[in-house]
């Protein structure tokens, strides 16, 4: 029998004193749960200086969005500083990692409390914009809400006025897909098979989608909810494979689409997948040959208009390589936030409201112009399906994707994609 | 053909444990052996899957499976030799904290030199696409996975249980005083067992690498789920960590066969099963303060 030296607390190990395992475990669980939070930054401002409160998630899925989101953003802050700042003062960004809803919550309250933040913009999550967007609504200041796509968030319960969204919402990246989808012959009579990220997005996405199938004829067989967490997807694979259905469709958001993608290449599985959101960055990671289908960007850097050109031009020469759709995304909203302070001479939030309703006209550097509808704070801009470059066309590692024609077309008012105000439950 | 279809997925988690019980092995043996919980276990995963992203560019991906995990052995024995050996005698939660700071210097210094954007090693071509067994679907890649971990296994098991390296680590898990008053010294088969242990996640981080993408948090998503299941098959025992790895693959796949929204809260309610029924693991060692 063994004969532990010591019981309880201490005995002898292979090389010396061995604790309790209790003890270890329970230390162990603390510091693994103290890993949750994230690192702020450190930041001091002089009294002059226009601050903004930003946040956006540097960690978890969307990490890798995160990332771009703040290259784009700083670079814009650069060029505004550079030429004057905005009402003669310099613009100082504060960026932190959100990290989740509930931190996302508390650092915006902070930011307005303690840090000086006349504004808040930022986030990609949409469960952290919600958050974030009713700190705003109980502290009555503005937040800019840059890169979330919930369809909720603005024409749901969730809205409220003192928000402005920039990214274009579910039920349009749906439309920009669909539309591709129903023109090339894979919508009428065929059966999809869902995978749905199991949060606000997700499900929003899912409902559009439904929604779309239901007026196009297409039929949902199979829809399978996913926890944001999960990067192995072989046990949904498997019951795809046993739905049998034409088309495999993607809800996920983040780098959940590029691991489901490798999964999907890697099992060889025989139906077409497509997905109602995919951001370039995510497309990146799939690496080469695993991508295919048609998805739905907001913007892509190859992007044939003049202004757009030069941003890519000076984002490379600054970074090294090219931007993101996030990285687009932050340098525009910073730019047109920009604009609207000094437009107003001010950094209130009630004359920045008023401001916007009244539907002003910004560059986006796209071939159509975008304002900011009066009535759900929405920007109302184009977008682009996607498809993957045969094989062989890329010129390098991020020219993998092959941008289509903008939705809606010249002709159509950039409303036509958008709920319509009868479907609007949103009051503000 | 239903009963088929759960029985594919059965063998689906049987080869998903498979990929966990490379990590969590090595995590067990860390402890069983030095009685330090390695927190930076999936630090060493993650560098496993960043070197052979680097190898496999220049040398192709079969130089990458075997030179990362061999590199990333070197770097644990530099582990071991100065951050590891200071804690052995000391109160555990000073191995947890300097570990768990590993970790976090190692994903910011992935950072730093990868990039923070997720990158992508691409699968050979061979392996790419399924094969059928009978009825079940197997990805080519996955059935390579699991000779390469039946491989691993059975070589651990040789090391652990035939060869006089294993007979001298049991009996100084068992009885150190022993050992040492025979005249063998342990310190160099600590060692050995570490770089066991991080060559292992490096591994399996090289393996994954191809159908997962490399981010520099990786570390931080494998440690939970190595933490897992060494818990709930018992610290120090090599077949514990074994059932309790195609355990946890298997219940999480049959979650999601069935809920899949519950898929990744599985396996923490099955640890919360095992621990109230059998606080010590599957096969842990008696914790006689909670059984008579």
């Amino acid at each position: 029998m063994r004969d532990w030296k010591g019981s309880g607390q201490q005995r002898e190990g292979i090389v010396g004193i061995i604790y309790n395992r209790r003890r270890v475990l329970k230390a162990g669980a603390a510091l693994a749960g103290a890993s949750a939070f994230g690192f702020p930054a450190i930041v001091s401002g002089q009294s002059d200086k226009i601050k903004i409160g930003h946040l956006t998630p540097l960690t978890g899925f969307l990490g890798a969005l995160g990332a771009y989101a703040q290259l784009g953003l700083r670079m814009a802050e650069e060029e505004i500083n550079r030429s004057g700042g905005v009402m003669g003062r310099p613009l100082d960004v504060m960026s932190e990692d959100s990290v989740n809803p509930a931190t996302a919550a508390t650092k915006a309250q902070r930011m307005l409390d303690q840090d000086g933040a006349t504004v808040l913009m930022g986030e990609i999550n949409s469960a952290s914009a919600v958050t974030i967007m009713q700190v705003a609504a109980r502290n009555k200041r503005f937040y800019m809400q840059i890169g979330a796509r919930s369809d909720a968030l603005r024409n749901g319960k969730n809205c409220n006025r003192y928000t402005f969204h920039v990214d274009i919402p579910s039920h349009v990246m749906v439309y920009a897909v669909g539309k591709a989808l129903v023109r090339d012959g894979m919508m009428q009579g065929k059966k999809f098979y869902t995978l749905t990220a199991d949060y606000i997005f997700g499900h929003d996405l899912a409902s559009a989608a439904k929604d779309f199938f239901k007026e196009n004829g297409g039929q949902l067989v199979g829809d399978e909810l996913v926890a944001t967490d999960v990067t192995e997807f072989s046990p949904y694979l498997l019951k795809i494979r046993q739905a049998k259905p034409d088309i495999v469709c993607s809800n996920l958001a983040g780098n959940q689409v590029t691991n489901l993608i490798k999964q999907y290449a890697e099992f060889g599985l025989p139906y077409p997948i497509v997905g109602f959101n995919l951001n370039t960055a995510d497309a990146w990671a799939a690496g080469e040959g695993n991508l295919s289908g048609t998805w739905p960007t907001v913007w892509h850097h190859d992007l044939d208009v003049p202004a757009s050109k030069t941003f890519v031009t000076n984002f490379v020469k600054k970074y090294g390589k090219p931007p993101e759709n996030h990285a687009w995304i932050e340098y525009i909203s910073l730019k047109i936030m920009a604009q609207a302070m000094e437009e107003t001479k001010s950094t209130d939030t009630e004359k920045l409201i008023a401001y916007f309703e009244k539907e002003p006209q910004f560059d986006i550097l796209k071939a159509r112009k975008g304002y900011f509808r009066s009535w759900d704070h929405q920007l109302m801009q184009e977008a682009y399906p996607f498809t993957v470059k045969p094989k062989g066309q890329a010129k390098d590692q991020w020219d993998t994707l092959q941008l289509g024609a903008a939705v809606p077309n010249a002709n159509e008012s950039l409303e036509v994609l958008s709920v319509k105000k009868e479907q609007n439950t949103c009051v503000m | 053909m239903q009963f088929t279809f759960l029985l594919e997925q059965v063998v689906n988690g049987l080869v998903l444990g498979g990929y966990y019980l490379l990590i969590a092995l090595g995590l067990s043996l860390i402890f069983s052996v030095g009685g330090i919980v390695n927190l930076a276990h999936g630090a060493f995963y993650a560098l496993g899957a960043y070197l052979s992203f680097t190898i496999a560019r220049a040398f192709g991906f079969g130089a990458s499976v075997v030179l990362s995990p061999i590199a990333v052995a070197f770097l644990g024995i530099l582990f071991e030799r100065f951050l590891l050996r200071r804690f052995y005698a000391a109160d555990p939660i000073l191995g947890l904290l300097v570990t768990f700071g590993l970790a976090m210097i190692a994903e910011q210094f992935i950072r730093i030199v990868w990039g923070a954007a997720p990158l992508s090693v691409n699968m050979p071509p061979a392996f790419k696409g399924s094969v059928f067994l009978g009825d079940f679907l197997f990805s080519r890649y996955r059935l390579f996975l699991l000779a390469v971990v039946i491989a691993v296994l059975a070589a651990i098991w040789l090391l652990l249980n035939k060869a006089s390296f294993g007979r001298v680590v049991r009996a100084g898990i068992q009885r150190p005083d022993m050992v040492a008053a025979l005249g063998i010294k342990l310190q160099p088969y600590m060692t050995a067992i570490v770089m066991l242990g991080v060559g292992m996640a490096a591994l399996g981080g090289a393996l994954f690498a191809p159908i997962t993408i490399v981010h520099p948090a990786m570390g931080a998503e494998v440690i939970t789920v190595a933490f897992v299941v060494v818990v709930i098959g018992g610290l120090g025992s090599f077949w514990g960590v074994v059932i309790s790895a195609l355990l946890v693959g298997v219940v999480r796949g049959m979650t999601i066969h069935f809920i899949p929204a519950a898929g990744e809260a599985s396996m923490y309610v099955l640890m919360f099963l095992v621990l109230l029924f059998r606080p010590r693991g599957l096969l842990g060692e008696r914790i006689e303060k909670f059984e008579t």
